[in-house]
């Protein structure tokens, strides 16, 4: 800070914003264009949307437990959403819509890339902030916004909008169609309106950044391969989102304009609506459109953390660097042309749908290729059981899990049995629930001293990881059986149903399973509230790892780094290289000062250095015959 | 001190390459409802089957006609003559202005003179309601820019920002030039 102002003069430096000397409480903290404070706000405000998305789930699966009992809380908690102690059907499936939508949207869109893409980025390609604070500003208050709006739907007449997260026409098209299309729709479309907006100047900004703004001798072949993911992810959002928009544009025609792009020959109680011509598959375009690609989002910076927390953590360089960027690449592309797997059963023709079908399972080539890069990353290293490597153990366990019944799913065929069963319900559940908020919660075990200068508490690190790990999988796992038999999601009470009767035992299994679950997050918000206040002092690089954020003071300061941004000379996963005298080089540590550790394919567009490396060697050698 | 002004040399283009990114997505929504309105009418079998009102060629003209006076401030602007930029920034915020008027005449004719109106069970026609009105959104943000640049070429700001300015309203009203004859030609060819 105070070099920098040094040089302050005459040069067109004021538009940075690194002007703040005196930061006041509403600077700092609330309309803070600082990219580390941003961070946080979008990590509190995310924990806090999950938590409420996760209470939401725990009524719904009451619900399905007990489909018969009272409970009198419940009316006291719910007032006329739980009329005598039960779900009210209508309030079961804004729920459902609410759960899934915040979890997403809120949570594994804007909590996951908003936090650690606005944390790591600048800090990781050494820059001194993103390329438009003020715009990285705006968009963390565009998402409080939508946060605020979304929520504010349980405070009105008719409740939250109920036709699913993926608010397919003609229900969420017809204000009169359900109690949850109405007013409660509305707000829902606004909310996602500023969270698109939101979403948009994150993206374009970190998008911006990683191009223009890494430090001398960070070339793309030396990002760490969460920049790698979180740059990809960037992409995917800006591509998709605005066409997202394009659909929410022509749905809220349809709604409070009276066209009819989605609608067509429509009768509601009994009066048949003047809307003629439309076509509610449109929508379905549209929103897959971005829905497919949105998956990608969600999984994407998870994929990233993992892979860089696992090769910290057994002391091993990641296997398969290229090939992971190369992966990250082609789940990139593929992701935009297989968006009509969602609609195999629209009426699609046969042959578009068998084209979708071979996009469709060509993704499983490059998620097999970093599933395998990440076993080998493991396979003979000197492994530390963090916390945070517990979590991307178990993201990687869960994305094989999930993601082998994606197979099943892809193919055209199969989906006419699965679609829209508690098959799809367990898949992406594990896939891109399960799997995204394990990469997320690995990040905050991780980078928890970076973003606070504290440690959290390893014991309930533990703790909180076992309850969650078995909790989701006794959750998901058996859901798949129940699809496998047909059972259809969204229900409010299937188990009414008497060929599905006996999977009512099940249900009750899962909502204890889930409860278990849920209580257990209890120690990772004791753990994390707890730490930021109370926890032990954190060192500089506490993980020993080589990136460039670690180089940076523990202390906050505008700016990241004190003197210059250092500059970087090697790869980042140069752990436990032969030689070395420690196990692991920073990034910023220059082959001039490792030669026992230097090999011939470190120099290879590099012939000055080559040279060097070949005298040392040799009179190494000499050395040795002397002896 | 070379150093550091390298580095906001850099950080300039951070911020026009936020620009381009923006075009992008924007570029993304006017495909996403062009390629809407094919899948429809590809689906529906339904038409445009109406002759697009003469207002929409004049204000094609009159947005080419301000991307070339918007050219040459840029151009003023370069070699310092601020005088004559200004004057063209007036001419070029008077040409969008009348862009705007054109479009809402169109709509006029449209609406009371075809009676064509946005609510249409054949959805093409509410998809050029649809299309123009995105369009001339993003029209009033790229007059905002356009003010911003007048105004600090008023106020004499730093010719770097002078020059930043002028450069980043260019690449976003030059872009809405070049989408409005696309949307348009796209019209044309479906009508």
């Amino acid at each position: 800070m105070s070099t920098l102002s040094v040089h302050d003069h005459g040069v067109v430096h004021h538009e940075e914003g690194h002007e703040h000397h005196h930061d006041t409480f509403l600077t700092k903290y609330v309309f803070s264009q600082d990219h580390k404070m941003i961070a946080k706000q979008f990590l509190i405000t995310g924990i806090t949307m999950a938590v409420i998305a996760m209470l939401l789930s725990i009524l719904f699966r009451i619900q399905l437990a007990y489909p018969d009992k009272a409970f009198p809380l419940l009316e006291t908690l719910l007032g006329r959403f739980a009329p005598e102690g039960r779900l009210d059907p209508e309030f079961y499936l804004s729920l459902v819509t609410i759960h899934g939508t915040i979890m997403v949207f809120f949570v594994l869109t804007a909590g996951l890339s908003g936090t650690f893409s606005n944390l790591l980025i600048p800090l990781q390609v050494g820059a001194r902030d993103m390329a438009s604070p003020f715009i990285n500003m705006l968009s963390y208050w565009f998402f409080l916004t939508a946060c605020v709006i979304m929520l504010s739907s349980f405070f009105i007449q008719k409740g939250p909008a109920g036709p699913g997260w993926t608010i397919y026409p003609p229900l969420s098209a017809l204000p009169t169609a359900m109690k949850g299309s109405g007013m409660g729709m509305t707000l829902w479309l606004i909310s996602m309106v500023c969270f698109v907006a939101s979403s948009l100047m994150g993206g374009i900004n970190y998008v911006s950044t990683v191009l223009n703004m890494r430090t001398k001798g960070m070339d793309l072949w030396k990002m760490p391969l969460t920049i790698w993911a979180f740059f990809l992810t960037a992409i995917l959002g800006v591509l998709s989102f605005p066409v997202l928009v394009a659909g929410v544009v022509l749905l809220i025609f349809d709604r409070s304009f009276g066209t009819s792009f989605y609608l067509s020959d429509i009768v509601v109680n009994g009066q048949v609506m003047p809307f003629e011509g439309g076509s509610p598959i449109l929508f379905q375009h549209l929103f897959w459109f971005l829905g497919h690609p949105e998956v990608y989002i969600v999984i994407m910076p998870a994929m990233g953390i993992s892979s860089e927390i696992m090769s910290v953590n057994s002391r091993k360089p990641i296997f398969g660097y290229h090939a992971m960027v190369y992966s990250l690449i082609g789940i990139t592309v593929l992701s935009f042309i297989v968006w009509g797997h969602h609609m195999f059963i629209t009426g699609m023709n046969p042959f578009l749908g068998g084209v979708f079908m071979i996009t469709t399972l060509i993704i499983a080539v490059p998620s097999a290729v970093k599933t395998f890069n990440w076993l080998a990353t493991l396979w003979r290293g000197n492994i530390r059981f963090t916390p945070a490597m517990l979590f991307a153990i178990g993201m990687v366990s869960f994305f094989i899990s999930g993601g082998l019944t994606g197979i099943f799913l892809g193919n055209a065929a199969l989906d006419i049995n699965l679609h829209d069963t508690y098959f799809v319900v367990a898949h992406f559940h594990l896939v891109m629930g399960s799997a995204a908020i394990f990469g997320m919660l690995a990040g905050v075990y991780h980078w928890f001293p970076k973003m606070f200068g504290k440690m959290m508490d390893e014991k309930l690190g533990y703790l909180h990881f076992w309850l969650t790990f078995i909790g989701a999988y006794l959750v998901f796992f058996p859901m798949h059986f129940m699809g496998l038999d047909g059972v259809p999601r969204r229900y409010y009470a299937f188990t009414e149903f008497a060929s599905m009767q006996r999977w009512l035992s099940v249900n009750m299994f899962i909502t204890w399973a889930a409860i278990m679950s849920a209580c257990a997050q209890v120690a990772f918000l004791y753990n994390f509230i707890h730490s930021i206040f109370w926890g032990k002092k954190a060192i500089q690089n506490p993980w020993q790892a080589n990136t460039l954020e670690w180089t940076t003071p523990v202390e906050h300061i505008h700016g990241n780094w004190p003197g210059e941004i250092p500059t970087v000379y090697r790869w980042p996963y140069d752990y436990s290289k032969p030689g070395a005298e420690e196990d692991f080089i920073l990034q910023t540590t220059p082959f001039s000062q490792t030669m026992s550790s230097n090999l011939p394919h470190d120099f290879e567009d590099n012939p000055a250095g080559m040279d060097e490396l070949n005298k040392w060697t040799s009179t190494q050698k000499a050395n040795e015959e002397v002896k | 001190m070379a150093q550091i002004q390298q580095e906001d040399r850099i950080n300039l283009n951070a911020k026009k390459f936020v620009m381009w990114i923006f075009i992008f997505t924007s570029f993304m929504l006017f495909a996403a409802l062009t390629s809407g309105f094919i899948v429809y009418s590809g689906g529906s079998g339904h038409g445009l089957s109406v002759i697009l009102p003469s207002s929409f060629r004049y204000s094609t003209i009159v947005l080419i006609a301000s991307s070339v006076t918007l050219f040459f401030a840029s151009r003023a602007a370069k070699r310092l003559e601020f005088e004559k930029q200004q004057m063209l920034l007036w001419i070029t915020i008077g040409l969008g202005v009348g862009f705007l008027l054109l479009q809402v005449y169109g709509w006029y004719i449209l609406a009371y003179k075809m009676q064509i109106y946005l609510v249409d069970p054949n959805a093409t026609r509410s998809f050029v309601y649809v299309m123009t009105f995105t369009h001339l959104l993003h029209v009033i943000g790229g007059l905002i820019w356009l003010i911003s640049a007048l105004k600090g070429s008023i106020k004499r700001i730093p010719q770097v920002k002078n020059l930043y300015r002028m450069e980043m309203t260019s690449i976003f009203w030059h872009f809405l030039d070049i989408i409005w004859i696309y949307l348009y030609v796209f019209l044309l060819l479906n009508q």
